[in-house]
C-alpha cells in the first residue's frame, strides 16, 4: 500500500508556506522484521517540513518501530530512509546509492530528535546537566552559554525551579519534560514523540501533553507523534496515520480518520480506545 | 574458657608473630588486587574490542581460570614455573597467582557493570549525537563505576580471606604463621582460633564499611 | 619408586576423580540442607531462630575457608571432638558454601508472591504442604542457575580437602609430583581435569535448569537469564 503526502489543502494556513519544501522524513519501501515476525511491512511515508503527523494503532502494530527506524536506532531490512534529504543508511556516489555505516548515520541523525516513552534521562546528572550535555559536547558551546541555553529550555517546559535536581528527585511528568528540553537542545528539524505519556501516572499526562501541544503550535519543526491520546492527536496533527500489522491502513486529516474512519480496523480500534 | 584448652598467656605471646603474618596477608591482598584490577581491565578491553584471535583466547582464558581451583593454580605457578627457568620467591608467586585468578573475576565484574546499563542510556546517547569518547567517559563509565566499585570491594575482601591459600606455597602470611606456631609448640587452639578471629574481624569490619559507603553512593542519589 | 614415570602415576592420579566428585556431591548435599535451614531461620519471625542463623552465616562468610577447615581438623580434637578428615572437610565446605547459598535460597523464597502464601493459608493447607507443594516449586526455578554456579565453585573448593589428608585429585597430584620430582605434567593434567569436570557440572546444571523450567511450565521467565544490553557496535568505533 502506498501512502502519499497530500494534506496540503487541508493544512492550517499558517503552515502552508513551509510545505513547498521537500519532505524532511522520507521512507520508501521500508521493511523490518525481528526473527520471523514482520513488524514494518514496506512502508512509504513522507513528513513535510512543519507538518505534524500522528501515528495511531494497536500495540505491536509497528508505530514505535517506525520512529526508531526514522532516527536510525533500528536499521531497516529493506528500503531507504532520508532525513532532510540525506540518506540515513546509504551514501550517494557516482555509481548511485551504496550502503553506508554507522559513521554516516551519525551525521545524518543530527537533524532529528526523539523523546522516549521511558525518558532515558542520565540518572547521574541534574536536569540542567542533562540538557547541557549535547550543548557542550555536540555543539561545543562554552560552559556559560550552554548553561544559559539549557536554563532557558528548561524554563520553557516549566521547570525553572528544578534545574539542579536529579531525575530520581523529579516526578515522571517532570522527567519527561526534561527529556523534551534535552532533545530540543540541538534544534532538530524533526521531532519524534514515542508514546511520551504512556509511562506516566494519569494525573501527570496533562502537563506533558500541554508542553508538546505548545511546541506543536509555536514551532515550525516537523513532528511525528505516536500516541494513544486520540483527542490530543485530533488537536495537533495535520495528518493521522492508522497502523495495523506493520502497514498504514488508513490516512487523512484528523477529521477524516478520527471522526469518519472508513477502514473497519480503524473503526474497531477507535471504538476500543474511546470506550476505555 | 577452659584454661587447659585455652592459655591466654600463650595466646598473648604469639600475637606479634601473627600480626607479622597479617602484614604479609595485607601486602599480598593489596598487590594481588592491583594486578587483578589491571589485568581484568585488559581482559575487558580485549573482549570489547572483538579482535579475531585475541578475543576468543581471552574469553577461554577467563573461563579456564574461573573453572579451576586457585590452590592448583598456585601449585602450578610455584612448582612448574621454576622448571621453565622462572624462579620467583614464594610471595611473588602467590601475589601473581592471586592477581591472575581474581583478574578473571574482575573482568566479569567490569563487564557486568557495563552491560547492566539500561539500553535506553545507550540510545539516548546515540540520538543526542554525543561523541563516542563522551558516551564512554560521560555517560557509561560514571554509571558503571558506581556498580563496579562495591563489587570490586567485595572481591578484595574475598581475596583477603582466600590469600590464606598462600600458606600452602610456604608464604608466611597469617595462616602460615599460625600453622608454623601450631606445629612448633603443638598447640593449635590458640594460633588457629586467633588467626580465624583476625580474618573475621578484618573482613567483617571492611564489609560493613563497604556496605555503608555503598548505601551513600547509589546511582542517582 | 626411583624409576617411576609419569605413566606409572597416571592411574593413581585419575583415581582422584571419583574422590573429588564424591566430596563435591557430599559437600553439596550439606550445602543444600544448611542453606535451606539458614534461609528459613533468617526468614523466621522468631528472633531466637533468626539470630543464630545470622550468626552462623556471618561466621562462615566472614573468615577464611581454609582456616575453618584447619580449625575443624586440628582444633576440634582439643575439645574432644574427633571428626574423620572426610567429615570435617565435607562439613566445613558445606557450611561455608551453605552460608553463601542461603542468600540465594532466601531471595528465591521471598520472590514467591505473598498472594501465593496467603492463598495457601486461606485454603487451610498444612505448613509442610504449603512449603513443599506451593512455595518451593515456585522458588526452585529462580535458585537453579545460581545452584549451577555453586556446584562449580564447590568442585574447585574441594581441592582444599587435600590439605587435610583426603586423597582427592590435588592430594594425589602433590604426591605424584613429589615422587616424580617433575611437576609440570602432573599439575598440567589435573588443572585440565578440573576444568573438564567444571564444564561437565556446568552442563549438567544447565540440563537440570531446563528440566525444572519445563516442569514449572511457562511460569518462570525470570530464569532464562538476565536480559543484558550488550555494548552496541557503534560505541566501539573511533575513540573507545
Amino acid at each position: 500500500m502506498r501512502s502519499v503526502a497530500e494534506p496540503i489543502a487541508l493544512a492550517p494556513a499558517h503552515r502552508a508556506s513551509s510545505l513547498a519544501a521537500p519532505a524532511l522524513v522520507s521512507m520508501r519501501g521500508v521493511r523490518k522484521s525481528y526473527g520471523d515476525r514482520l513488524i514494518v511491512d514496506s512502508i512509504d511515508l513522507d513528513v513535510a517540513a512543519g507538518e505534524k503527523v500522528a501515528l495511531i494503532g494497536p500495540s505491536g502494530s509497528g508505530k514505535t518501530t517506525i520512529l526508531r527506524l526514522a532516527i536510525g536506532l533500528v536499521k531497516p531490512d529493506a528500503g531507504t530512509i532520508r532525513i532532510a534529504g540525506d540518506y540515513l543508511w546509504h551514501e550517494e556516489g557516482p555509481g548511485g546509492l551504496r550502503p553506508a555505516g554507522e559513521r554516516h548515520a551519525r551525521k545524518v541523525r543530527r537533524s532529528i530528535g526523539i523523546v522516549f516513552q521511558q525518558f532515558n534521562l542520565f540518572p547521574h546528572m541534574t536536569a540542567l546537566e542533562n540538557v547541557r550535555e549535547p550543548l557542550v559536547h555536540v555543539l561545543g558551546l562554552p560552559r556559560k552559554e550552554s548553561d544559559a541555553r539549557a536554563t532557558e529550555l528548561l524554563c520553557d517546559v516549566g521547570l525553572k525551579d528544578h534545574l539542579s535536581k536529579r531525575p530520581a528527585q523529579l516526578s515522571g511528568g517532570q522527567q519527561q519534560r526534561v527529556a523534551i528540553a534535552r532533545s530540543l537542545a540541538l534544534q532538530p528539524k524533526v521531532m519524534l514523540f514515542d508514546e511520551v505519556t504512556s509511562a506516566l501516572d494519569p494525573e501527570l499526562v496533562g502537563e506533558v501533553l500541554r508542553v508538546v501541544r505548545k511546541l506543536a503550535q509555536a514551532s515550525d519543526m516537523s513532528m511525528l507523534i505516536v500516541t494513544h491520546e486520540i483527542g490530543f492527536a485530533a488537536d495537533i496533527a495535520d495528518r493521522v496515520l492508522m497502523f495495523d500489522a506493520g502497514r498504514i491502513v488508513e490516512e487523512g486529516t484528523p477529521r477524516q480518520v478520527l471522526k469518519n474512519p472508513s477502514n473497519p480496523r480503524t473503526q474497531q480500534f477507535l471504538r476500543a480506545v474511546l470506550e476505555r | 574458657m577452659n584454661s587447659a584448652i585455652w592459655d591466654w598467656g600463650y595466646a598473648w605471646s604469639i600475637l606479634p608473630d601473627l600480626l607479622d603474618g597479617v602484614k604479609l596477608t595485607i601486602v599480598a591482598t593489596f598487590f594481588g588486587s592491583l594486578i587483578s584490577f589491571g589485568l581484568g581491565l585488559v581482559w575487558t578491553l580485549v573482549r570489547l574490542a572483538r579482535i579475531p584471535v585475541a578475543t576468543p583466547a581471552v574469553e577461554f582464558f577467563v573461563q579456564f581460570v574461573r573453572g579451576t581451583p586457585l590452590l592448583v593454580q598456585l601449585y602450578f605457578l610455584f612448582f612448574v614455573f621454576p622448571n621453565w627457568g622462572l624462579s620467583l620467591p614464594p610471595m611473588t608467586t602467590g601475589v601473581l597467582g592471586l592477581g591472575i585468578f581474581y583478574s578473571a573475576y574482575a573482568a566479569e565484574i567490569y563487564r557486568a557493570g557495563i552491560e547492566d546499563l539500561p539500553l535506553g542510556q545507550w540510545e539516548a546517547a546515540l540520538v543526542l549525537s554525543l561523541p563516542i569518547r563522551r558516551v564512554w567517559f560521560g555517560i557509561v563509565l560514571p554509571q558503571s563505576i558506581r556498580k563496579i566499585l562495591p563489587v570490586l570491594g567485595n572481591q578484595v575482601i574475598g581475596m583477603f580471606k582466600e590469600s590464606a591459600l598462600l600458606s600452602t606455597i610456604t608464604v608466611m602470611e597469617l595462616l602460615g604463621q599460625a600453622k608454623a606456631l601450631g606445629s612448633l609448640d603443638f598447640r593449635y587452639v590458640e594460633p588457629l582460633t586467633l588467626a580465624g578471629a583476625i580474618y573475621f574481624v578484618v573482613s567483617y569490619v571492611s564489609a560493613r564499611t563497604l556496605r555503608s559507603w555503598e548505601g551513600n553512593h547509589a546511582v542517582g542519589s | 619408586m626411583t624409576s617411576s614415570t609419569f605413566w606409572d602415576f597416571l592411574p593413581f592420579i585419575l583415581m582422584g576423580i571419583p574422590v573429588t566428585l564424591e566430596v563435591t556431591a557430599m559437600a553439596m548435599a550439606v550445602t543444600i540442607a544448611v542453606s535451606v535451614i539458614l534461609a528459613l531461620g533468617r526468614n523466621s519471625e522468631l528472633a531466637i531462630l533468626r539470630w543464630p542463623a545470622g550468626f552462623v552465616i556471618e561466621l562462615f562468610r566472614g573468615s577464611s575457608s581454609l582456616v575453618q577447615l584447619f580449625w575443624a581438623f586440628y582444633v576440634l580434637p582439643f575439645f574432644g571432638i574427633h571428626l574423620p578428615a572426610l567429615a570435617a572437610g565435607v562439613l566445613v565446605l558445606g557450611l561455608n558454601e551453605g552460608s553463601y547459598f542461603s542468600e540465594v535460597v532466601r531471595s528465591g523464597l521471598n520472590a514467591v508472591p505473598t498472594g501465593q502464601r496467603e492463598a495457601a493459608l486461606t485454603l487451610g493447607l498444612s505448613p509442610a504442604y504449603r512449603f513443599f507443594r506451593i512455595i518451593l516449586p515456585q522458588a526452585l526455578p529462580i535458585m537453579i542457575p545460581p545452584f549451577g554456579n555453586a556446584l562449580v565453585t564447590m568442585l574447585k573448593f574441594t581441592s582444599l580437602v587435600s590439605l587435610v589428608t583426603i586423597q582427592d585429585l590435588s592430594f594425589r597430584a602433590n604426591l605424584a609430583a613429589a615422587s616424580l620430582g617433575q611437576s609440570g605434567a602432573v599439575y598440567g593434567l589435573i588443572i585440565v581435569i578440573y576444568f573438564a569436570l567444571a564444564l561437565l557440572l556446568a552442563g549438567a546444571a544447565r540440563l537440570l535448569e531446563q528440566w525444572v523450567n519445563r516442569r514449572a511450565g511457562r511460569l518462570a521467565p525470570a530464569t532464562s537469564g538476565r536480559s543484558r544490553s550488550t555494548v552496541p557496535e557503534w560505541a566501539l568505533g573511533g575513540a573507545g
